[in-house]
């Protein structure tokens, strides 16, 4: 999958080799200049205007996936809000543009060539699905855009042109798993994996049963189901995971997306699915989504997360507050029963991060500004200090696993003694075990089996 | 640091516990209690065991009931307390009526002490005089059960004389004697789990399918035999009744689409949002209950219901009044009409509830289900939609076949030119039988909420389903879409274990188009010269 982007983002830059001919483009760097989309396209922001600082919010406020987008975007707002009180960016205050692309992916990459193109913003922060993802990323690559993306997603992608500060499936999956099969977790033989028919639980699954594979348990004590977005009988299904328990110790895998997790969760309650016996663990449902469901008869069940808004420290009090704050002066839609979570902690995170790294740079130009974002660390809400891989682009995060309370809050039962590294491309998978994603000297690639330069300063390998 | 402190914490308890046996007195059962809750698990599997030993023990019920519902209460300096069912606070063990400080913490519940707890909640439960509670206790334990707990289970069977709770206590019995040394005791409890076994013994009894001895092997191969006989044909029942559930679903969906768009003809892309309006006045009436009469919850339901009709055959009414009686014989113009009023609908009921899904709980008595064999379960709330949709179905039918509207109504769509020469007010009878079917989408709504989600796009997802069942089952016919409703529900679950949920759904899609090839009339055709 990632070698057909990168192939495409490759043709693409190609197309628009001609037309860039009088741009000055600066390469910032050996690895920007080697990446031929990169140093091909214009940089899409200029560093000496003296205006507001121009940002794209590109998240669905209507469409399927509103329902988890829209509080993104005020978090982003909120997140913009707060760094201009203090006095913006380069003495410059931010201006956000927001568009709404409507959960339509085709309409992401539109809405993001425009955003780049015409709205000139030095940087985006955006995309929920992984199919929208995968829409605009050959447009970010293109232009040499920039994307934070704040979303858990299955990994096996890292592109020059996005900073995915939600986490990868080392972070989320791997480490829920391993929980389960442990003593503490329950101590599964089995496991049912259950998702929504799409590029991520698809890919996460896969890694699973690889990663099952690696553990000794076989095909037999595997069962894999997919149900259609929207889908809202799940009678059969849970009747199946019942007859497949068959008195082992089974645990299910959830990576239902959307609204379908309600009719799901009813469903294992009026089966009389008990969290004790088997669990189910989901990777897509947070304090956001348990707004809309009755919790009690989920009460036990696990999410595994990189924060949950019970978490108890300082910076999580203040990241609360402030968001209670915002949504009061602002007076958005659902009031005092408005939750953080995780993608929101992700969104907060990315933005303070793009800021730090501006104020390093001094220049909103996209080449400097990836420069100076690897590296940055943040004071995060989940309690720890978490830093950006300047390698393959992607957060360190602490894995935490709650189990659902009757408040819809998580209570957390475990978790990581501190922030994990992503791997960007899965171990467990054979074909993927091999590829590197590192964007410093001299591998300089996001998908990669040897180094593009040689450490004496020749290029190796073609731009794959 | 603090697991040090824990183990000291532990070491300084069971000292006190032996000081306390040197002295003849009882050891603490609210100390055991209080043991449950510590974080180390050695210390929670010991006070379990010594909560067990104890004589007294039964009077540890009611707390330990309350600890699995999170109702139990500790104070800073140890001592528990709990609410009961009635809302009154008493003292743990003693169960004497106290005022709990103000400082005391609820104690938390997670999975790996309920995995603890229930098992010994099933224990003192096998002496309630209820027996649903015994029979519950009974099969915790047949899953659960730890083999220490024998004799205890030998001793209620004893004085048990309820048949379904013998039964439980047997099995749970007969999984405990599979370890047995004994080949004797071995081959009686395969015999029990022959006749009574159920599919969450088949991973206890793989092994012995194995084992060296003929006898035991036969036995095992005989026992696994007749329990995954019965799972089929429980599944077989399961796809049957998920089935008839489905279409239940279905057919509320249709049946007000059956009278727009089957008796009058228009196509009205809005129908789904008329689901969605009936589902948000339940959820508002949930919430004035919720405020003002919370004693009265259950019933909420009963409010909603003849609420929700009136609000959407409002709704319906307005629309047909202002948009719909402008564009009757113009199918394209109404498609495009009433997709643009849904779009409206739904926008606005995002601007006045937000995007989100709203919350809408069931009643008490809709929650939970009835479990008919192992592994089909009833959910109470399902049989409610199928015994709601049916009386619905069968009112309207009443309607229009046994009342002046009715006739009014089959005159009009039967020949409206004619029926305008006899002095029926057709502009009238179209208003209000558009009315009726959106009204009747709006009880639908209520029932939906009981399933699944309600947010602004609730409808959309019931729409292609809705057109669906009403072309397959005959334009105009009511009878037919109740029939392709049951065929559709029922061929959707017997095709979804083999295919699965995604390759289920199209299959149905083609199999209905095939259909449709077939037979352009759908099901139930109108028979004679008018319907051209």
């Amino acid at each position: 999958m990632g070698k057909t982007i990168v192939a495409l983002a490759f043709c693409a830059a190609l197309a628009a080799l001609p037309g860039c001919e009088k741009n000055e483009t600066k390469p910032a760097e050996p690895a920007a200049s080697a990446s031929g989309a990169a140093a091909a396209a214009p940089a899409p922001a200029k560093t000496d205007t003296g205006g507001p600082i121009k940002v794209g919010i590109l998240h669905s406020l209507s469409g399927t996936m509103a329902i988890s987008e829209t509080s993104l975007k005020d978090v982003a707002l909120m997140a913009i809000d707060e760094i201009n009180a203090a006095g913006g960016v380069l003495g410059r205050k931010i201006e956000p543009i927001v568009v709404d692309p409507a959960s339509n992916w085709p309409l992401f990459a539109e809405k993001a060539r425009d955003l780049i193109q015409n709205q000139k913003v030095a940087v985006t922060f955006g995309c929920w699905t992984s199919v929208s993802r995968k829409s605009v990323l050959p447009v970010f690559e293109e232009l040499n855009g920039l994307l934070f993306y704040p979303v858990q997603y299955e990994g096996e992608e890292s592109s020059f042109n996005v900073f995915y500060t939600g986490a990868a499936p080392n972070q989320q999956a791997i480490p829920a798993v391993e929980y389960l099969m442990s003593k503490e977790g329950g101590g599964a033989k089995r496991f049912v994996l259950l998702g929504t028919d799409y590029v991520y639980p698809r890919t996460t699954n896969k890694i699973l049963r690889y990663f099952l594979h690696s553990k000794g348990i076989t095909d037999d004590d595997i069962m894999e189901k997919y149900t259609p977005f929207g889908h809202s009988d799940y009678q059969t299904i849970v009747a199946e995971m019942k007859k497949f328990s068959g008195g082992k110790r089974t645990a299910i895998i959830s990576t239902i997306n959307g609204d379908s997790n309600v009719p799901f969760y009813k469903e294992l309650g009026n089966q009389g699915i008990k969290a004790e016996d088997p669990p189910v663990v989901a990777f897509s449902v947070g304090e956001e989504e348990l707004r809309g469901i009755d919790t009690k008869p989920l009460v036990g069940h696990l999410a595994a997360w990189n924060y949950f808004m019970s978490i108890d420290n300082a910076e999580n009090k203040s990241f609360i507050a402030k968001w209670r704050a915002y949504v009061k002066s602002k007076g958005l839609a659902g009031g005092d029963k408005r939750v953080t979570n995780d993608p929101m902690e992700a969104t907060y995170i990315g933005i303070q991060m793009w800021a730090h790294a501006v104020e390093q740079a001094h220049s909103t130009d996209v080449d400097a500004v990836r420069q100076a974002v690897g590296y940055q660390k943040v004071k995060a809400p989940s309690g720890f200090e978490i830093q950006m891989d300047a390698a393959n682009h992607h957060l360190h995060k602490p894995v935490f696993i709650g189990e659902i309370k009757s408040d819809g809050q998580f209570k957390v039962v475990w978790k990581t003694p501190g922030p994990i590294r992503a791997q960007a491309w899965s171990p467990f998978i054979p074909e993927s075990a091999k590829k590197v994603a590192d964007w410093t000297y001299p591998w300089a690639c996001g998908n990669c089996t040897e180094p593009k330069f040689s450490p004496g300063g020749g290029v190796l390998a073609k731009a794959p | 640091m603090r697991r040090l402190a824990l183990v000291l914490w532990v070491g300084a308890a069971s000292l006190l516990v032996v000081i306390a046996r040197a002295y003849g007195a009882d050891p603490s059962l609210e100390d055991a209690l209080r043991g449950l809750t510590s974080e180390d698990e050695r210390a929670v599997d010991e006070s379990a065991a010594r909560i067990v030993a104890s004589p007294n023990a039964s009077s540890a019920l009611p707390a330990l009931e309350a600890l699995c519902d999170e109702r139990l209460r500790a104070s800073p300096d140890g001592s528990l307390f709990y609410t009961d069912e009635k809302g009154q606070v008493r003292r743990a063990i003693t169960g004497a009526v106290a005022a709990a400080p103000a400082d005391a913490k609820a104690v938390e519940m997670n999975n790996a002490l309920r995995r603890v707890v229930l098992p010994l909640v099933a224990r003192l439960r096998l002496g309630s005089p209820d027996v649903n509670v015994r029979l519950a206790a009974a099969s915790e334990l047949a899953k659960r059960g730890g083999a220490d707990g024998a004799p205890l289970l030998r001793a209620a069977f004893e004085r048990e004389k309820d048949r379904g709770v013998r039964d439980a206590i047997a099995v749970a019995l007969a999984r405990m004697d599979l370890s047995s040394a004994e080949r004797a005791t071995k081959l009686e409890a395969l015999e029990v789990l022959r006749k009574l076994g159920d599919g969450s013994l088949k991973a206890d009894l793989a092994p012995l399918a194995q084992d060296s001895d003929a006898a035991v092997r036969g036995a095992a191969l005989a026992a696994l035999g007749s329990i995954e006989g019965r799972e089929r044909v429980v599944s077989l029942v399961g796809d049957l009744v998920h089935g008839v559930s489905l279409a239940s679903v279905l057919l509320f969906a249709a049946l007000g689409l059956a009278i727009t768009f089957g008796l009058m003809g228009v196509i009205n892309m809005a129908h789904g949002e008329m689901l969605m309006i009936g589902a948000y006045t339940t959820y508002c009436v949930q919430l004035l209950f919720e405020k003002y009469a919370p004693g009265a919850f259950g019933a909420y339901l009963f409010v909603a219901v003849p609420l929700a009709f009136a609000v959407t055959t409002f709704v319906g009414i307005g629309l047909e009044r202002a948009v719909i009686r402008h564009l009757y014989g113009r199918q394209l113009e109404t498609l495009l009409a009433t997709w643009g009023i849904s779009l409206i609908l739904i926008q606005t009921v995002r601007l006045v509830f937000g995007a989100q899904n709203v919350s809408v709980a069931n009643p008490q008595w809709l929650a939970g289900g009835v479990e008919v064999a192992h592994g089909l379960v009833l959910p109470y709330s399902r049989i409610a939609v199928v015994v709601f949709v049916v009386v619905v179905a069968l009112a309207v039918w009443a309607l229009l076949s046994h009342t002046k509207l009715g006739l009014l109504v089959r005159a009009v769509t039967q020949n409206r030119a004619m029926a305008a020469c006899l002095g029926v007010p057709t502009s009238r009878v179209d208003m209000w039988i558009f009315g009726l079917g959106c009204g009747i989408a709006g009880l639908g709504g209520v029932a939906l909420s009981q399933l699944g989600n309600v947010g602004p796009e609730l409808g959309q997802g019931y729409i292609i389903d809705s057109f669906m069942v009403v072309v397959l089952g005959g334009v105009g016919r009511l009878a037919g879409s109740v029939a392709a409703a049951l065929g559709l529900g029922i061929i959707n679950k017997l095709l979804e274990p083999f295919a699965g949920a995604v390759l289920g759904k199209i299959a149905i899609l083609l199999l209905v188009i095939l259909f449709i090839q077939r037979r352009p009339q759908g099901l139930f055709a109108l028979k004679g010269r008018v319907e051209t």
